[in-house]
């Protein structure tokens, strides 16, 4: 499946990118196995997310745990824990 | 009495208190009682320069929406305000605007803590400190006594 991935703060930082679109394999079911894949494209991504337990992410826009499947999942926010307010 | 909808915005300009409290509160006799909190950039003894406030357009007005109607159903509110900038924000300026509204104040006090509550761990903003030496400095880490000021409403 395809997915448009968008990062914000710090994860955006050390990945280098604002979003991009990934076209994602079949073995990517959860949001977990997601931070997985992504941790291999590359030493920045490795960077971005070798904690990830901290990494929060949202599917469609809106909060989700990172045993949550990414079916039908169109826009994946990935970040950081929130600090606004 | 219809559920009241919340006034939600993010936005790169300031805010005005007295012009949000009065389009809340305006010709109406039923309110009893209105808390506002304002939150303020800080400038850490004189070390920083600015925040710079990132923001996760559309999924930040939803969060904040769902938050405040939370709160509405929670707490009765008669009606809740939230406004939160984005963008560099120097000491001294406004960061965040939550006002709630209601009949008797201990619900209009729990409602706008309990908004702020969730706004500081659920919405979807980052701040990254900008040092007076002139530096872009680090983002702020979350911090665990956010989690259990949200952690108390269960």
């Amino acid at each position: 499946m395809k997915v448009n991935l968008i990062y914000f703060a710090w994860v955006r930082e050390r990945i280098g990118k604002t979003e991009e679109e990934m076209e994602l394999p079949k073995s990517v079911v959860t949001v977990g196995d997601l931070l997985s894949h992504l941790k291999g494209l590359g030493e920045e991504y490795e960077t971005a997310l070798q904690f990830p337990d901290v990494i929060r992410v949202a599917i469609n826009q809106e909060h989700v745990e990172h045993d949550e499947a990414i079916a039908g999942a169109r826009e994946i926010g990935i970040f950081p824990p929130m600090t606004g307010g | 009495m219809s559920v009241p909808s919340p006034t939600i915005r993010v936005q790169a300009h300031d805010f005005d208190l007295q012009a949000e409290v009065d389009a809340l509160s305006g010709g109406r006799m039923d309110i009893g009682a209105i808390v506002s909190f304002v939150g303020l950039c800080r400038s850490e003894q004189g070390g920083l320069s600015a925040l710079e406030l990132e923001h996760y357009p559309g999924m930040a007005e939803t969060e904040m929406k769902r938050i405040a109607d939370l709160a509405i159903e929670r707490f009765s509110l008669m009606g809740a305000t939230a406004i939160h900038r984005y963008g560099r924000i120097e000491p001294g300026q406004n960061i965040v605007l939550v006002i709630a509204a209601a009949p008797h104040r201990q619900a209009a006090f729990d409602g706008a803590n309990f908004i702020m509550d969730y706004l500081k761990t659920s919405a979807p903003f980052w701040k990254k400190e900008h040092a007076a030496d002139g530096t872009a400095g680090e983002w702020i880490e979350a911090k665990g006594i956010d989690d259990k000021a949200k952690d108390k409403w269960g």
